[in-house]
This record gives C-alpha cells, structure tokens and sequence, in this order.
C-alpha cells in the first residue's frame, strides 16, 4: 500500500509550483529581449512590475518547503528534493532579476536606434530559454543526460558573450559618441551569460536530487 | 576501553522459524550503531543474541560468532557475557520494592562488592554518569518507583553501567518517554559513547539520525544496508532503505 499520500501530493504541489515560476521567469526574460528588438518601454516596464510576482512565488516555495522539512522530517531523495527546490527556486528569482536588470537597460536606451544589428543577444536569448526550458524538464523527467547537456549549452552562451563583447568594445574604441549605448548592450550579455549560469545551476540541482551527488555544470 | 564486537553469519531461530539469516556485522567500539528495520524484522533478536539472551526463551537457537574483542561471547559463561553487555528496555523496569540505592547497588552485591564505601562511590558515579546524580542525590532511600518515567529509564541506564560493562544495548530506550526525557536520554547515549560500544535499536528514525555513527537497516532477518548515519539518511544505496527511512514501507 502507498504511503505517506499527503507528502506525495506535497512534493507534486513543490514541482508544480517550480515549473509554474519557471514558465514566469521565461516569460519575463522573452519579454525583455522583445521590447529590446523593438525598443518598447512599455513593455519593459511591464517585466519590471510583474518581478513581484516571481518574488512571491519563491516566497511560498520556500514556505512549503520549510512546512514540509518541519512537518514531515523528510530523508533521502525526499530531503534532496525540498533542499534542491529551493534552491531552485531562488535560482530562477535571480534569472528574473536578470530579465528585470535588461528591461531596466532598455528603458535607459529610451528607444535609441542600435549601434548594431541584434545577432548575438537574440541568439543567446534563445538558447537560455532552451537552457531554462531543459532545466525544469530535467527536474521533472529525474534526466541526468538533460541536466548534464546544460553544460554544453552554457559554453556555447560563453562563447557568443565572449564574441559579442569583442566586437562592442572594438565598436566603443573607435566610436566614443556609442561607448554608452555599446557598454548597455555588453550588460545585457552580461545578464543573459547570468541567467545561463543559474541555469546550469538548477540543472547541479537536479544532478544532486537523483545521485545525491554535488556537481560543477559551469 | 569499550571494545569492538565483530558478528559472523549469525543466525536465530524461533522453534523452526528462522528469524536472524546471517548476519555480519562489525560495531566499532565507542561508537553508536543503531539498528532500524520495521517490526518482525530481526532487529531485537540481533541484539539479543549480542548479550545471549535470545538462547534463554523457550525453543529458541543461535548460531555463528560473537566476539567481544578477541574473546568468544558464545564460550563464556552467559553470566559473565551479561556483565560485560548491559541492557536497556523499551520500558523502564526498576526493581519496584528496591530502593533507589539499592537497584543500582545490586549489580554490585551480586558480583561480591559488599564494602559500603565501594558501594556509594560506585552508586555515585553510575548516577552522574547516567545525568541523575543531581536529580536524586537527597532520596536515594526513596523506593525506585517514585520516579517519573524518564528518570526510572535514566536510573536504569545507571545501573546497568554500574558493573562497568564494556558494550550497552538499548531496545528502543525512549519509546515510552516524553520527548524532554527522550532528548535527555539521547544526550546521555552521546554522552556514554566514549566509554561504551553502543547498540541502539530504533523506530524513530530521526532518533537514529540525531545518536548514531553508524545505522544498520535490517530486513526480513538480514542487513540490507550498514552505513555511517550520514549516508543512510541522506544517500542510501539500496531501495529498500530508502523506502523504509522515507516512510514508504514499513
């Protein structure tokens, strides 16, 4: 007979609540690489409100998990579980951070016509979107193999930033009058390379659920 | 010096039904080995058979090696293996028209010590050890009994430790106790373990994540897993543990 129904139930109410606050977080960095491309302050603005909602939601995961760690003294997988969830958890409050960090330097830019095409920025977009996307099914799924290809994903958003910062600095040295606009796009690969990070993050905390294992993605 | 005990394919019988299916194990000294496993499964027989008392009910058997140390617990004479592996119940069970004194003096008199002074000192200690000395000190001629439940389980521990045995079982020593008096009997389990190598069968799981160094998981007769404590409770190697600890099964 199954036992302990209620913390099983518990346990899917944390991984939906992650996956939940997962889709939130995408949401927000999609948005703000949108209003970058079309220079809409608007919606920039509108990341920058809808972050307390994702403050919220790592609020009530950490409050079910230490409900959970309180009521029901879980070991083993079940206390990997609640300690990886929330972590996280304030893993994908910080990549929303992030989105709110490059919605703000969007606002700043107040629709400046860009210095460059957007090549780089949108491709590292979205390969983190994939990055988060993979994350969170590699959480769902118990997937090793997809927690362990974040780490080939995030060399490849190294790689762009590290090529996209080359080529703004050469862009700032020989055009001082773009120097500002160009170090506000060099943030913003900065913030994605950021979200990439914590992805990579979530996957060491997936690895750590299934193996009890603590490993280096990044 | 507490010493090591070392099992080998030890197995217990009940009439014809084979409860302990060999065992080996080796509980280090100075440590606390908890053994946990659900109800039926072998676990107080085990350390039943540590001390030989398992031999002393009706129809019952055992086979294989227990060594304290380097000396055979199975060719010593059972008295003396009882002396040198005290025990402790699930439930606290002074001599109930003894004094205070006098059940953990018994002990004593029975191994011959009839000196007095040797007696108060021995009474002493055994009760600071035990964390009862403070407690009881002004009405140790007061009948055992007219302690509450967590003292009696502590005064019991005393005098089990008053003949100085090298090894202490204890069968589920806080089951019957509040949880002050089991948080208090479980710091003197951290306590005596310097001194003593300790066996401690378990339910409460969190009790044997909180006291020991090591935990065995018993099965159906047999050790399914034996492991630092550490790694019992958070990585299991085996689905059975893992599903007994997490409440699963069991």
């Amino acid at each position: 007979m199954q036992q302990r129904q209620n913390f099983d139930i518990s346990l899917r109410e944390l991984k939906l609540q992650l996956l939940h606050m997962g889709g939130d977080v995408q949401e927000s960095i999609r948005k703000a690489i949108e209003a970058l491309k079309i220079g809409d302050m608007v919606m920039a603005g509108q990341v920058v409100h809808d972050d307390i909602h994702i403050n919220q939601q790592e609020h009530e995961i950490e409050n079910l998990c230490i409900r959970l760690i309180a009521t029901q003294q879980p070991v083993a997988t079940d206390l990997r579980k609640i300690v990886a969830g929330m972590q996280i958890a304030t893993d994908l409050e910080r990549m929303g951070d992030n989105a709110v960090d490059i919605a703000k330097t969007v606002t700043r830019l107040q629709g400046q016509t860009l210095i460059k095409p957007l090549v780089d920025i949108p491709q590292m977009a979205t390969i983190v979107d994939t990055m988060i996307s993979n994350a969170l099914n590699a959480y769902v799924e118990n997937s090793l193999d997809l927690a362990e290809d974040l780490a080939i994903q995030d060399d490849e958003v190294d790689h762009l930033y590290r090529r996209m910062m080359e080529e703004l600095f050469s862009i700032g040295k020989d055009r001082p009058d773009v120097a500002h606009q160009a170090m506000s796009l060099a943030f913003i690969g900065r913030y994605l390379e950021r979200i990439g990070d914590h992805a990579t993050n979530v996957g060491e905390g997936v690895i750590f659920i299934i193996t009890g294992k603590r490993s280096d993605l990044n | 010096m507490s010493q090591p005990i070392s099992v080998h394919n030890l197995k217990a019988w009940y009439g014809t039904q084979l409860t302990l299916k060999s065992v080996d194990m080796e509980l280090p000294a100075s440590q606390v080995t908890a053994i946990i496993g659900p109800s039926g499964c072998g676990k107080s027989t085990f350390i039943r058979c540590l001390n030989r008392l398992h031999e002393t009910l009706p129809g019952a058997r055992v086979e294989g090696d227990v060594h304290l140390g380097t000396q055979d617990l199975y060719k010593v004479d059972p008295v003396d293996v009882r002396r040198m592996i005290g025990m402790v119940f699930q439930k606290p069970n002074p001599f109930p028209t003894l004094s205070i004194f006098d059940n953990i003096a018994l002990g004593l008199r029975l191994g011959g010590v009839h000196n007095r002074g040797q007696l108060r000192e021995a009474v002493e200690r055994s009760l600071q050890m035990a964390a009862l000395w403070g407690e009881v000190k002004d009405r140790l001629s007061e009948p055992a009994t007219s302690l509450s439940g967590g003292q009696q389980q502590r005064l019991c521990i005393a005098r089990a430790i008053a003949v100085q045995p090298e090894v202490l079982l204890m069968d589920e020593p806080a089951s019957a106790l509040d949880p002050v008096s089991t948080l208090r009997v479980e710091e003197l389990v951290e306590q005596l373990k310097d001194t003593y190598t300790i066996v401690i069968v378990t339910h409460n799981m969190q009790q044997a994540a909180r006291v020991a160094d090591e935990t065995a998981f018993f099965l159906n007769g047999e050790v399914v897993e034996f492991a630092d404590t550490t790694t019992i409770f958070t990585n299991p190697t085996d689905k059975r543990t893992e599903d007994y600890i997490t409440g699963r099964f069991g």
